[in-house]
């Protein structure tokens, strides 16, 4: 057992960093997540995570220094620009919504894809990253110095976006809640969701970009969801969702370790197993709406009723 | 697998793949309708992605019976983990509150996490040449015999159960209620309409890759949707989009060479031609296109500020007791409540469309008599509306007039006979302004 515990530790001050960088990238996400969630948007945090890829190749194939602050606004605007086309699809023809994300998002892609065929002698980014992410690599990166000890580069620029994350839900965490669950109500009591939802998707793209190159394109969507449903299913209070949402992150930065270290597999995809897993976890045993809790409830019902 | 068509094994490489993605397009293009109609868009988004674990998995088996790549047995792994996943779509929807777009987003990246987890996981259990990686952005170029035939054959099994089932299938496509309310089996129908999913995106997922399958599934269809409201034609034009996009995709990536003996990747490609059609058609479809009925909205816009101004011309005359036929520039600038300039421009599209003409230099504008039928028709619906309301729908006289402005323009010449009788002829209106019936100028 020891020795099954102690197995990630061979990897020394790496398997810090690993853990560290999972969850810096995995927390912002999960925070968002139960926004697009509750706002019924999962699927466009997909279409985001997806189309960012044109913005990052075309920033990097004019700056070429991937740590360029510049990667994070050809992402953004990418993002953004995404959200713009899915509502003038959805909104001035009559396409649903959710073609409309496969419509903007598949097109985005594509052009991504093909821009990174046309650079890819000159471009970091290779297939490989896009899908699976490269979390391992960050100890490749030269250190920088904080507060005197010296961490990897990535691991400081992701600290610098959870931070940034945080204070601005902190900030407008009134405002996302009742944007978030009352429309309606917001506009008349003044708010104004259109501006909410724009700097929703711009937080989007954001944390999209800062876990685009540690998980790949494919598994943000996943960071993003699955501790979003999984808090969803142990509790209808948002400030506990988001703890719990936040908890998540961090449980299955730890595990995914472990499970990359004995199985020796992507840790991006080590995330995800370990994420699913505490959904399924939740699925049975959550205390709001587990199979196992509600089983409970209605067998007390049924003898409460054979009671009277 | 004994059978096989030697025709697919004669040709060469790139005739294969240009095979293989027209079949796909034909087989994305019929789907892909439905998918539409049903707003199911994301679900074969979300099972090209679910698969992965089952593709893995055929792979492992493969090299555990130490058989070479056997794409039967992939399929067949990659076909039954799709439709668990749909199943485990259902099952969080139905013992959860969570929402369909959560569930489909849970699954589709739980299970492709999975199967990355396996891919990275378990390099030692399968054939490390197998390029998984192509299960992801496609590789037309690797495609063998196998993979073509079995497109081929899950694509005419497909198309004939559709073709056979058609009326149903859009009936439950449209309508479950009323499906249900005929007698369908919709349970049955939507199985069908699953497997048939799973089955296309799983023998296409390696050719085309995930991206294009997803892409595929929805842009031609959603084209096709904006361009007619017949399903039969919707899925007809689906098709011949996909089929184009397909072969501009697959030409681009054989022919154009950028350099270094690298080629554009095919999936990309096909999908960008597939969304260059949604383009065209997004901007300039005959009925759903967004400039046509932005210009629409323009000649209507135009139209009412033309009849307004004719309308201003008919109240100045009949103010001064309609003892001229000429009104002043200057007077309907002071009535119309745009700018000088707006007034001379719409005054010059009167005359452009001969319902008016000027004199000294544009200071004086008369009605021709077909602007002057304009001008009374307008008035007079206007009058009628104003009284209808009043009488009829109980308004109040201080109220009826903002309605009227609007109401006036698009009223048709039977709806206004139907209110003239309706209201018994009257003569004047709530103001107590006669409500004109002649055509013709007093004077």
């Amino acid at each position: 057992m020891i020795e099954w515990l102690n197995k990630p530790m061979i990897l020394g001050i790496s398997a810090l960093w690993y853990v560290l960088m999972a969850f810096f990238v995995a927390l912002p996400c999960s925070q968002i997540g139960v926004f697009l969630m509750l706002r019924r948007m999962s699927l466009v945090g997909d279409a985001i995570s997806h189309s960012v890829l044109p913005g990052i190749v075309i920033a990097f194939v004019l700056i070429r220094d991937v740590n360029s602050p510049w990667i994070f606004v050809g992402a953004t605007l990418a993002g953004i620009l995404v959200t713009f086309l899915i509502e003038q699809i959805h909104q001035k023809t009559r396409m649903k919504e959710d073609a409309a994300i496969g419509i903007a998002f598949t097109a985005l892609f594509a052009f991504g894809v093909l821009l990174v065929g046309l650079f890819a002698g000159r471009v970091h980014l290779d297939a490989e990253c896009v899908v699976y992410g490269e979390l391992t690599d960050i100890t490749n990166y030269r250190e920088v110095p904080v507060f005197g000890y010296s961490v990897p580069q990535p691991l400081f620029t992701a600290g610098v976006v959870v931070l940034f994350t945080l204070i601005v839900i902190k900030l407008s965490y009134r405002v996302l809640l009742v944007t978030s669950f009352d429309a309606q109500h917001a506009t008349a009591i003044g708010y104004k969701p259109a501006l909410v939802q724009h700097l929703l998707m711009g937080m989007l793209s954001l944390v999209v970009v800062n876990a685009f190159v540690s998980v790949g394109a494919i598994l943000v969507i996943a960071l993003l969801i699955i501790p979003a449903a999984t808090a969803y299913l142990c509790t209808h209070r948002l400030v506990l969702m988001m703890f719990l949402s936040g908890l998540h992150a961090l449980i299955s930065s730890v595990v995914a370790l472990y499970v990359y270290a004995h199985l020796n597999c992507s840790f991006a995809a080590a995330m995800v197993v370990t994420g699913l897993s505490l959904f399924v976890l939740a699925w049975l045993f959550g205390p709001a709406d587990g199979i196992v809790v509600k089983a409970f409830h209605c067998r007390i019902k049924v003898l409460d009723n054979q009671a009277v | 697998m004994t059978f096989d068509l030697p025709m697919i094994g004669a040709l060469s490489l790139n005739q294969q793949a240009y095979l293989a993605t027209v079949i796909f397009a034909i087989a994305a293009g019929l789907l892909g309708s439905f998918v539409v109609v049903r707003r199911v868009a994301l679900v074969g988004d979300t099972l090209s992605h679910a698969i992965l674990p089952g593709v893995v998995l055929g792979f492992i088996i493969c090299f555990y019976l130490a058989m070479e790549r056997n794409s039967w047995v992939i399929f067949a792994c990659a076909a039954a983990v799709g439709i668990v996943s749909i199943g485990v779509v259902n099952l969080i929807q139905n013992t959860t509150r969570i929402k369909p777009d959560t569930a489909l987003g849970v699954v589709l990246a739980g299970f492709f996490g999975i199967g990355l987890a396996m891919v990275s996981g378990l390099r030692e259990h399968y054939d490390a040449r197998a390029s998984i990686e192509s299960f992801i952005f496609g590789r037309i170029a690797t495609i063998n015999e196998q993979d073509v035939i079995a497109m081929l054959v899950v694509t005419a099994i497909m198309s004939v159960v559709i073709f056979a089932v058609l009326r149903p299938l859009l009936v439950v496509s449209f309508d479950k209620g009323f499906a249900l309310s005929m007698g369908y089996p919709v349970k049955l129908l939507d199985c069908m309409f699953y497997a048939m999913l799973t089955m296309t995106i799983v023998v296409s997922m390696q050719a085309m890759g995930v991206l294009m399958v997803s892409a595929m599934l929805i842009t031609p269809a959603a084209s096709a949707y904006l361009l007619t409201n017949e399903l039969l034609k919707m899925i007809f034009l689906a098709v011949m989009f996909s089929v184009v996009s397909a072969l501009a995709g697959c030409y681009l990536s054989i022919n154009v060479d950028v350099g270094e003996y690298r080629n554009m990747p095919t999936g990309a490609l096909i999908t960008l031609a597939a969304s260059l059609v949604f383009c065209v058609t997004y901007f300039f479809a005959p009925e759903h296109g967004v400039l046509v009925k932005f210009l629409k909205k323009l000649r209507h816009r135009r139209r009412v500020r033309r009849e307004n101004t004719m309308k201003a011309i008919y109240k100045l005359l009949e103010n001064e007791g309609f003892n001229s036929d000429t009104v002043s520039f200057d007077a309907l600038c002071a009535v119309r409540r745009v700018d000088a300039v707006r007034v001379r421009k719409e005054i010059d599209q009167l005359v452009k469309k001969l319902f008016a003409i000027t004199h000294e230099d544009g200071g004086k504008i008369t009605l021709t008599s077909e602007g002057w039928k304009r001008a009374t028709e307008m008035v007079r619906i206007h009058r009628l509306w104003e009284l209808y309301l009043i009488n009829q729908a109980d308004y109040q006289a201080d109220h009826v007039h903002d309605d009227a402005e609007k109401i006036e323009h698009v009223i048709s010449p039977e709806v206004m006979a139907k209110l003239e009788k309706e209201l018994n002829f009257p003569e004047l209106d709530p103001h107590g302004k006669p409500i004109p019936y002649t055509v013709e100028p007093v004077l």
